[in-house]
Parts: C-alpha cells; sequence; structure tokens
C-alpha cells in the first residue's frame, strides 16, 4: 500500500472475463415492526405461535430489487447510485449471497465480500484481536497475519494519534471501527469487493488511502462495487455505474454520464427519468 | 468506455445464464458440499483455537481478579452446592467421598451446561463478525465448545489439587478421564451447533435454556446419587436406567469412575463405554450436519 498517485484504471483486456452476471434478480424480504404484528408485543407473540406452521407470517413484505440484470467484468469498479431505499443494500448483499433472491439468480467468481458500515466485528475484543481473528476468519494463515499486521494497522491510521489499537473496537468512535474494518477486510485480495458505504466515515486522508488500495485491488484482477450518496466519490473511483430508483435498473454506463443524468433527476425532482 | 452495456440489456435470462455458466461462475451464496464445508472447516483451524483463546482471556478482563476467576467460579459453584446438597439436605448420607464426588459432578456438569448456552449465542452473538466477514459458520459454535473445553481444564487443575488435599491420590485409572472428556467434548459439540441453528433463527431459546439446562442437571445426578433413587424403590427401574443413560450423567459418572478411588463400575450402568462414544458420535454428526443444512441462511435478514 504505497503512497504514489492513484493508478491509471486498468485496460480492459480484449476479451473481458465476467465475475458477477446478475440475472433477472428480484429481492423481497419481510420486515417485522411498525404494525402490530411485530416483534416483542405479547398479543403479536403469540398469535404467530398459533400460526407457527404457515410460512413467514408476520410483518410486511418489500419488494427491494425487481428485476435487475448486469454483468460485471473483471478490473471493473462500479458505483451504485440512487435515493434511500433505492434497493442499493439490498442489491449488494443478494450479490454477496447473504439475502436470498426471491426470482432469478446471481452468479459470481469465487465468494464475494461485503464490507459495511454496521457490521461491528468483536466489540469486546482489541482491535489488536480483531486483526487476527478477522485475517484468519478470513482463511489466511498465522504467519500471513503477522506479516500483514502492521501494513494493516498502518493502513487504518488508527494508531496515529494514541495506541488505539490495544483498546477494546466497542470503545472507537464509528470512523475508526469503519476504517479498522476496511483495512482488515482489504488486507485479503479478493476476487469481488462489495463496499456500502464504509469509506464515507473516513476523513480525507483515509479516503485517499482506500481510493488507492480500490485501484490495487482492481489491478489484481479484482472487481469492486462501491455504494455511495458521494457523487464525487462515484465518479473519482469508479468508471461504471449503475443507477438504482425505486428497485429498476434505470441507467447502465460510464461514471459521469450515469451521475450527471442522477444529478439531473434529483435536482428536478423528475419522476421519469430520461431513458 | 465499457462497450457491453448497451447489448446486454437486451441480453435474456437464457443467454445470461449461459454466459456465467461458460466462464465457471457459480451461485452466489449456495451451500458447499458436505466434505467440502468439513474441508473449509478443517482449514479455518487457527481460526477456531485464536478465537477460544481470545474469548477466554476476555471473559474476565473487567474483573480486578483477572483470571483468578477462571478457578474461582466453578470452585464457589461447588462451595455452594456443598452448603446445599451436603449440609442443609444431606445428600452425602450414604455417598463416600461425597465432597470429590459433588465437585467432580459441578464441574462436568458445568462444562457441559456452558458449552450448550455458548452455543445458543454462538451465532447471535457473533452477527458483527458473520456479517463482515466469509467463513465457515461452524467454526463459531465449535470455537466456543473448545473455549469451554480450556476452561474445564483450567478447572481440572483445581479439581486434582482438591483431591489431593482430600488423599485421593493418583492411580491409573485417572487416564481413562482423557477418553471419557473427549466423548463429552464432541457430544457437547454436537448439541452446541443444534442449539446455534435453532437460536439464530429463534432467539427465544437462549431464554429458555437456563430452565431446560437446570432440569437436566437436576435429573443427571451431579450432586446426588442415582443410585440412591434405585435404591428408594419409588421409581420403576426403567426410569432409574434411563436416568442413568442420558449422555450427561454418563460422562459424569465415567469422570467420578476415572478420579475417585470409591467409586466402582458397580456404579456405572452397563455398557458405560459405549454409551459415552455412541452418544458423542451421534450428537456430533447430527449437530454437524443439521447446522451446515443452514449454513447459507446465517446473518441474514
Amino acid at each position: 500500500m504505497a503512497d504514489p498517485q492513484s493508478t491509471p484504471a486498468p485496460a480492459h483486456p480484449p476479451t473481458p472475463t465476467p465475475t458477477v452476471v446478475v440475472d433477472e434478480v428480484h429481492v423481497t424480504y419481510t420486515v417485522g415492526g411498525g404494525s402490530a404484528g411485530g416483534r416483542g408485543a405479547a398479543t403479536a407473540a403469540l398469535s404467530r405461535m398459533l400460526r407457527r406452521g404457515e410460512k413467514r407470517p408476520t410483518g410486511r413484505r418489500v419488494h427491494a430489487v425487481k428485476g435487475v440484470s448486469f454483468v460485471a467484468y473483471r478490473g471493473e469498479a462500479i458505483g451504485l447510485i440512487g435515493s434511500n431505499g433505492s434497493g442499493k443494500s439490498t442489491l449488494l448483499k443478494a450479490i454477496a449471497g447473504l439475502q436470498p433472491v426471491e426470482r432469478g439468480q446471481v452468479y459470481t467468481d469465487g465468494q464475494p465480500s461485503l464490507l459495511g458500515v454496521n457490521a461491528a466485528l468483536m466489540n469486546d475484543l482489541t482491535g489488536e484481536r480483531n486483526v487476527i481473528l478477522g485475517g484468519l476468519a478470513m482463511g489466511m494463515s498465522r504467519t500471513e497475519v503477522r506479516e500483514r499486521y502492521d501494513e494493516i494497522v498502518d493502513f487504518s491510521g488508527i494508531n496515529e494519534k494514541d495506541d488505539a489499537i490495544s483498546r477494546p473496537m466497542g470503545t472507537y468512535s464509528s470512523g475508526m471501527g469503519a476504517r479498522l474494518r476496511f483495512s482488515i477486510a482489504a488486507a485479503k485480495s479478493h476476487d469481488v469487493l462489495l463496499i456500502d458505504e464504509a469509506l464515507s466515515t473516513g476523513d480525507a486522508r483515509f479516503r485517499r488511502r482506500s481510493q488507492q488500495r480500490i485501484d490495487e485491488l482492481r489491478a489484481a484482477a479484482g472487481t469492486v462495487f462501491l455504494v455511495s450518496h458521494s457523487n464525487s466519490t462515484i465518479t473519482e473511483t469508479c468508471e461504471r455505474a449503475l443507477w438504482l430508483e425505486a428497485g429498476t435498473l434505470r441507467r447502465d454506463g460510464p461514471a459521469k454520464e450515469v451521475v450527471a443524468a442522477y444529478e439531473e433527476f434529483t435536482a428536478t425532482g423528475a419522476t421519469t427519468g430520461a431513458k | 468506455m465499457p462497450p457491453h452495456e448497451a447489448p446486454l440489456r437486451e441480453a435474456s435470462t437464457e443467454d445470461l445464464r449461459e454466459l456465467a455458466l461458460r466462464h465457471g461462475l457459480t451461485v452466489s451464496g449456495a451451500r458447499p458440499s458436505l466434505p467440502a464445508y468439513a474441508r473449509q472447516i478443517w482449514s479455518r483451524r487457527d481460526f477456531i483455537t485464536a478465537f477460544a483463546t481470545a474469548r477466554l482471556t476476555a471473559q474476565y478482563s473487567q474483573a480486578r481478579l483477572g483470571q483468578v476467576w477462571q478457578v474461582m467460579t466453578p470452585l464457589l459453584n461447588a462451595a455452594v452446592y456443598y452448603l446445599i446438597f451436603g449440609v442443609l439436605m444431606d445428600a452425602k448420607e450414604g455417598v463416600a467421598d461425597y465432597v470429590p464426588f459433588l465437585i467432580t459432578g459441578i464441574f462436568v456438569w458445568t462444562f457441559t451446561s456452558n458449552t450448550i448456552l455458548a452455543g445458543t449465542r454462538a451465532i447471535s452473538g457473533n452477527l458483527g463478525l458473520v456479517r463482515a466477514l466469509h467463513f465457515p459458520r461452524a467454526s463459531l459454535p465449535i470455537s466456543l465448545s473448545l473455549q469451554q473445553l480450556q476452561q474445564l481444564l483450567l478447572s481440572l487443575a483445581a479439581l486434582v489439587m482438591i483431591l489431593l488435599g482430600l488423599g485421593e491420590f493418583p492411580a491409573w485409572s485417572w487416564f481413562l478421564a482423557v477418553p471419557a472428556l473427549l466423548c463429552q467434548a464432541l457430544f457437547n459439540t454436537g448439541v452446541a451447533l443444534v442449539l446455534a441453528r435453532l437460536a439464530a433463527r429463534t432467539p427465544d431459546i437462549s431464554q429458555l435454556m437456563p430452565f431446560v439446562l437446570r432440569t437436566w442437571m437436576y435429573a443427571s445426578g451431579a450432586m446426588w446419587s442415582i443410585q440412591h433413587l434405585a435404591a428408594s424403590g419409588r421409581f420403576p427401574d426403567g426410569v432409574v436406567l434411563a436416568l442413568q443413560c442420558n449422555p450427561a450423567a454418563v460422562y459424569i459418572d465415567l469422570m467420578r469412575f476415572a478420579l475417585i478411588g470409591s467409586y466402582t463400575s458397580a456404579q456405572l450402568p452397563p455398557h458405560v463405554w459405549a454409551l459415552a462414544a455412541g452418544w458423542a458420535l451421534l450428537a456430533f454428526g447430527g449437530g454437524f450436519i443439521w447446522f451446515w443444512k443452514a449454513e447459507e441462511t446465517y446473518g441474514r435478514g
């Protein structure tokens, strides 16, 4: 993780190799709460027990992703944009295999890794333990973890002010926690890395470093997906963008064009996008 | 810049699947086959041991006395049960060497009970880890079982001191404790795997477990002798035999047989080693397969 300015985007090989194929994917999930059917209300719990045999009786169904198809290729960085609740995070979870798809299928090359903001690792253990255990859980060997340890800690930058790495991770600020998590996950080269808003919590310096790391991962023949509400992050990091709106794929193309169209959409508040 | 955006928009479902299969892509989040899963677990053995040790040392990191509690907790437990069962209720009547009998029973039972309780929290208590990183999920309950085994070994060190202090001398039979412990550890891990899956889906299980475990403890003769129940004649022989053959009682009695000189094989149920190994294999095999069957669902929602 050296310092030189971001490497240029790798050129596509003559025949691009797909790493993620998303085939007409629909995702629906059930949310508890909101109505009287919520978890915790005694009457609801009773009625739930009585209706035990039925399939998933409580909550409302949310049709979050409605028939999205696209192909991602090796060496691409793809930004996902769209307003809140447009299904971006759900789509990433489906690609990572953490959310079952209702219809359609997601095919991936190897096991994609999803990096989200709210995924705390082990709060009661020190940052040091989290680095070691996280590395081992990702399938690195003990010696590999030992070799990468300093690199990971330096990259996260959480040790810059004090000896934060020896404190329990629960005492970290949300930005520090997110930085350490990103550093752990980025220590291994992934075939497909999915990043959900994880970079938005870091400061400017960390963002620059992580952008370099993303470029390195792409150069190592990986594919990176990035969800962000910062349009500039998308255009700086990605050359391709997908625009999701209300669960459908509105636009798929070069990041600058898609972001421009999205900005126009948010500025005018138009309900029918130009296609 | 990507030349593929326009044509793929019209690509039909068939073409996409064909494209994916032609390049050897696999369905995301699909569960690996059982042998592949076992291999994945084996490749995470470093994680399993490191996680167990980290949990063990983190357990009492907030306490002033720190790791001293590893040994203090089981000893205090034994003292409480001695006060109630040994002194107040006089369960020691007719049991030779009641103190070793009781302490062995408590420690061995605590191993099973703590492993099972840890199993209920294996997935639900580590959701952050499960959602952030990809690894075979069975590593968690297996690792927590290993942590309890380490804890038990510390307790056993205390037990050996007590035994020596009470005039029990090391005998060859003490080596029988090793196979007994191995069987018990396998059995515990299997049950922990089952409960990890159950509690991942239904968190209420962890509210219920303390009651189940307490009933099980009293039924397994951790602090009283099942033989006395048989002698009292209040229950038919079948019930007594069933109590004796329940896995917790089998492991407790085997340990007493191994460590306490006055505890003879006459007090063990018939075919006790076959029972111990059978329960272990049944629980571990069944638990592992049952846990694996839901591998792709952990951490979702």
